[in-house]
């Protein structure tokens, strides 16, 4: 066996090393219930998960909780999925400036103790100027 | 007014660059065309090549229109026009009126093309054997690049085509109700530049970006004409030091962005594996792979192939990453958002036109291109060389599968189908495992392969030269190792399974790193005595080596050192130990963390003219957000700069907040002024500040603090006092010392009976006293039928610190009693996360090494190409 070929073997291992650890580790758009799921499975696999705070009928933020004073590293609040889902989300950080202006939120994170513990929180807030707007 | 004519011109210009650059292309085709089949290398003034020049002269004088056009619509404030509006405003100083410029996706275009015709330019004067073929790609590169900024419609298909940057406002925004009032409306002031951006580094960054992709061009424009022209080998020395400046700025660019990420973002680094810093990443990884097979085929004849492959690569690699980052296909993934201008069915066929040339003229040429023939042995260069390419083109791969998920995605979703795949969650981590393995195999290989470089090798003077440099570096590393304890045990985070092994990796980057900087350092000093031009490499290579131990260290053994010590955890989970990394500080209270006592002074805002930062209390923000009535003399270090009730400029967007420092030993104090930005289109932003030691960086970034907006009072609650009397306001002790009139209160104006009665209150805090002084205003006015009447208000006096406000209400002159009211609020805090960086240092001067050594390379390569010119063009 020459050198060369036992270079190729090798590169083509790497080659499929890296598309089977992207495959693994690419995460997944899903719902609470399929997040809730995967936990029970044991599977800690982080995902991602889309959806709305939950708000009360006049526009008010329910379900959140925050007090620095206490503990900066803990804030948790209540997510409401696409499908309807309402599950309460752990985030061992700062409560994200901005949050409560946010339309739609993402959290990144797994369920564990049956709760979903979001590790990152991807915020997407309406711009103060719409491009189609303009402010008088 | 509306300017319509700056832009018809522009909008002209760009029409004449478009069909010169398609002119140009034709013409250059045919020249090209003309010289092959007269076997004609040298420069004749063919009626093509003449016809062709002039259309390349027109495109260029008609690009420099364009950018003419757009920047004095931007300078001059013609708001009128979309660009214009959306991208400047009037308070940016000039050198920000550059940054509007390339803001947005057109300009960014622009920019592009400017370098691509100025780079045409020089290709023409160095190289006319190879003008015609090289201009023909170049000047359909042009004519892509400037369709994307046409802004026309075909008329039959409906099909618009590029997004104009001289589209007026008004054609713009449509059937708004502005313009049914008015047709000529004309904004007074544009939203401005995004004031992330107003950065010194943005102004440089983009264009030295741009610089480097129009660079890639030339190596590709090379093989291509290399293919054409049968001239299979002879594209290589020519295309070599284009490739080296490609590189050279091109990682430039990629670190200036990186070192503005550090300095701006809230990442905590320099790099954050985002999309589009990973679309840029791996061209160059492939053009610096490219170099490599480039310099073996000078020397060797070998990997000619591998070359032709690489250098195309490199350049659809930049064509890709450009889909990607403009087409929206990105979209959430990254912090680097482009406005979707519906250009990505243009962007895809550019891309796509160019791999199907490439793919037609290398399948074509395939068996004609000269191979390597023999296998190569061991202890050959070559065989190094194409270990570290295939090293190189694997780390790429690894990158650019992951980043590709979204596009993924889409071509799924365009066919039909369901996909919900995401981009892996921890993307620091999962792209860093991976990257980690190649980087010490480049550093081994760097270090290995300059041997093989300079002397024709055997086992024997392998081992003899080897020999030295490895017992030197690992004798180094092991001595660093044990001095500084790398090995150390950290608390922290020794609950993850990988932490050994995560150890061990570093230990190996680490030495291997070093063994690296060993023997480049060797053969960079037997060298440099004979020919200074040929140490290009290893300065190169020992650059790059430092720059991976400044990595290795700044990211690996970077360490949170703001972790909350106030024993408080809200829940036993048991995954919360690990999340208490950041800490709560009381406004005015001295708290510790590490080594130090940190306190939070307050915020502050930056003043024109005033050195360092002022107190925002101290300021008055007037309607004019871009100026403030300073309240009090503005003094830094016994110097006034401004007193009371002078008109200062400020940008009360950006707040600072002061953290003083002071070690526990009192060795050392500094203060720190993180920033939260108040961003139009962003939200709050968050900024961190640095302080800077020569071995560590301490990176201090806010991560929530308490908006004064939103702080709610309690009701207040009213107390009466008179002169000298003591008494407890919300549990403490306070004494009305006096109440006197005051005339002079920066932003009033005053009659000759009106004026302002002042009480002045000493506070005995827990910490210090605090001076209140809250103020009773009475002023003369008339009512609407001319009767005189007094009006009253109140300025309360506000201390943060304690959350408490006292206000002044009511004056009794007969018994010479004194109303006032309090209320309490939250006290104000912020919550902060300070980040060690030690020996970041390294990776900025490797960087610097690496410039300097690529540097060296091209002017070696250079010359090479014009003494080989010249001799030919004598023959």
């Amino acid at each position: 066996m020459k050198i060369s070929h036992i270079l190729i073997i090798i590169i083509i291992a790497v080659t499929i090393g890296v598309i089977v650890s992207t495959a693994g580790n690419a995460s997944e758009y899903v719902s609470f219930d399929d997040a809730f799921e995967l936990a029970e499975d044991g599977n800690s696999k982080k995902v991602h998960v889309v959806g709305k705070l939950k708000k009360s009928p006049d526009g008010e933020i329910v379900g959140m909780l925050y007090n620095p004073a206490l503990d900066p590293n803990y804030f948790v609040f209540t997510l409401a999925d696409n499908k309807g889902l309402e599950k309460q989300v752990v985030y061992y950080n700062p409560k994200p400036q901005d949050f409560d202006k946010s339309e739609q939120v993402v959290v990144i994170g797994a369920v564990r103790n049956n709760t979903f513990v979001a590790d990152e929180i991807l915020l997407k807030c309406p711009s103060k100027y719409q491009e189609n707007e303009i402010q008088l | 007014m509306i300017h319509e004519g700056i832009g018809n011109w522009g909008h002209l210009f760009v029409i004449v660059s478009f069909v010169s650059a398609l002119a140009a292309a034709i013409g250059y085709f045919f020249t090209t065309k003309t010289q092959l089949q007269t076997n004609n290398n040298t420069s004749d003034l063919s009626t093509w090549r003449l016809f062709s020049r002039l259309n390349f002269g027109i495109h260029a004088i008609s690009v420099l229109g364009v950018i003419y056009c757009l920047y004095t619509i931007i300078s001059n404030h013609y708001f009128e026009y979309h660009y214009a509006w959306s991208h400047s405003s009037k308070d940016l100083p000039w050198y920000y009126m550059i940054s509007c410029f390339w803001e947005g996706q057109e300009g960014s275009f622009l920019l592009w093309i400017f370098w691509h015709v100025l780079l045409g330019l020089v290709l023409i004067k160095v190289n006319k054997t190879w003008e015609a073929p090289l201009l023909t790609i170049f000047c359909l590169v042009q004519a892509f690049l400037t369709s994307m900024i046409l802004g026309a419609v075909l008329p039959v298909l409906d099909l618009k085509i590029g997004s104009s940057p001289f589209i007026l406002l008004k054609d713009f925004m449509g059937d708004i109700p502005v313009y049914k009032a008015n047709p000529n409306y004309v904004p007074e002031d544009g939203t401005g530049l995004n004031l992330l951006l107003q950065n010194y580094w943005m102004v440089i960054h983009p264009p030295t970006l741009f610089l480097g992709f129009a660079a890639t061009l030339v190596p590709f424009s090379y093989v291509i004409a290399g293919l054409w022209f049968k001239k299979y080998k002879e594209w290589v020395q020519p295309a070599l030091p284009w490739a080296l400046f490609a590189a050279l700025v091109l990682g430039t660019g990629i670190l200036m962005g990186g070192y503005w990420a550090y300095e701006t973002l809230n990442f905590g680094g320099y790099w954050n594996w985002d999309p589009v810093e990973n679309a840029v990443y791996v061209p160059w990884l492939i053009l610096v792979a490219s170099i490599h097979t480039m310099i073996s085929y000078k020397n060797s004849q070998s990997a000619l192939k591998a070359s032709v492959i690489l250098v195309i690569t490199t350049f659809l690699l930049i064509l890709y990453s450009t889909y990607l980052t403009r087409s929206g296909v990105l979209g959430e993934s990254s912090v680097h958002s482009f406005t979707d201008l519906g250009l990505k069915n243009q962007l895809f066929i550019y891309l796509a036109a160019f791999s199907l040339l490439s793919l037609y003229l290398v399948i074509k040429s395939w068996k004609y291109i000269p191979g390597t023939q023999k296998e190569v042995s061991t202890y050959s260069r070559e065989f190094w060389i194409f270990i570290g390419v295939t090293v190189l083109c694997l780390a790429a791969f690894q990158v650019i599968l992951p980043t590709s998920i979204p596009f993924i995605n889409s071509i799924i979703r365009d066919l039909g189908f369901e996909s919900n795949m995401a981009p892996p969650a921890d993307q620091a981590v999962f792209y860093s495992s991976w990257q980690i393995w190649f980087a010490m195999l480049i550093a081994f290989l760097s270090g290995i392969g300059q041997f093989f470089w300079w002397k024709k090798m055997d086992k024997q003077k392998l081992f003899s030269s080897l020999v030295i440099p490895v017992i030197v570096s690992l004798l180094i590393s092991t001595l660093v190792i044990l001095a500084i304890d790398l090995l150390k045990f950290d608390k922290t985070i020794s609950g993850e399974p990988d932490y050994i092994f995560n150890k061990i990796k570093y230990i190996l980057l680490w030495t291997l790193s070093i063994f690296s900087i060993i023997s480049n350092g060797k053969v960079f000093l037997s060298l440099v005595k004979s020919n200074v031009k040929l140490t290009g490499g290893a300065v190169t290579h020992m650059g790059m080596a430092l720059m991976l131990l400044g990595v290795l260290f700044s990211s690996g053994y970077s360490r949170v050192i703001s972790l909350n010590q106030s024993g408080l955890i809200f829940s036993k989970d048991a995954d919360n130990a690990f999340n208490t990394e950041n800490i709560l500080l009381w406004r005015g209270e001295p708290t510790p963390m590490s080594d130090y006592i940190l306190t939070y002074k307050g915020s502050r805002f930056e003043v024109k003219g005033f050195p360092g930062y002022a107190d925002a209390k101290d300021l008055f923000v007037t309607e004019d957000e871009l100026k403030a009535l300073a309240l009090k003399d503005l003094v830094a270090d016994g110097k006034t700069y401004f007193t009371k009730g002078d008109t200062v400029e400020v940008h009360p967007e950006n707040t600072y907040f002061e953290v003083e420092y002071t070690k526990n030993d009192s060795s050392e104090n500094f203060s720190l002024f993180p920033r939260i930005q108040s961003n139009e289109s962003m939200g709050k932003v968050v900024s961190p500040d640095i302080r800077r030691f020569a071995t560590k960086d301490f990176y201090t970034h806010i991560t929530s603090f308490l908006d004064e907006d939103k702080r709610e009072w309690s009701d207040p609650e009213e107390f009466k006092a008179k002169i000298g009397d003591t008494l407890f306001i919300n549990d403490f002790i306070v004494i009305l010392n006096s109440v006197n009139k005051e005339t002079d209160i920066p932003g009033m104006q005053f009659g000759p009976n009106d004026g302002a009665i002042t009480a002045h209150f000493t506070l005995l805090g827990k910490n210090k006293t605090y001076e209140l002084y809250p103020k009773y205003i009475f002023k003369i006015g008339y009512d609407h039928l001319g009767k005189e009447e007094v009006l009253l208000g109140h300025m309360p006096e506000i201390l943060p610190e304690l959350g408490l406000q006292v206000d002044f209400v009511h004056i009794d002159p007969q018994t010479e009693t004194f109303t006032f009211t309090q209320s309490t609020t939250q006290k104000d805090f912020i919550i902060l996360k300070v980040v060690e960086k030690p020996l970041i240092n390294l990776l900025w001067i490797g960087t610097i090494i690496l410039v300097i050594g690529m540097a060296i390379a091209i002017y070696r390569r250079y010359s090479d190409f014009v003494k080989n010119r010249d001799t030919v063009a004598n023959i």
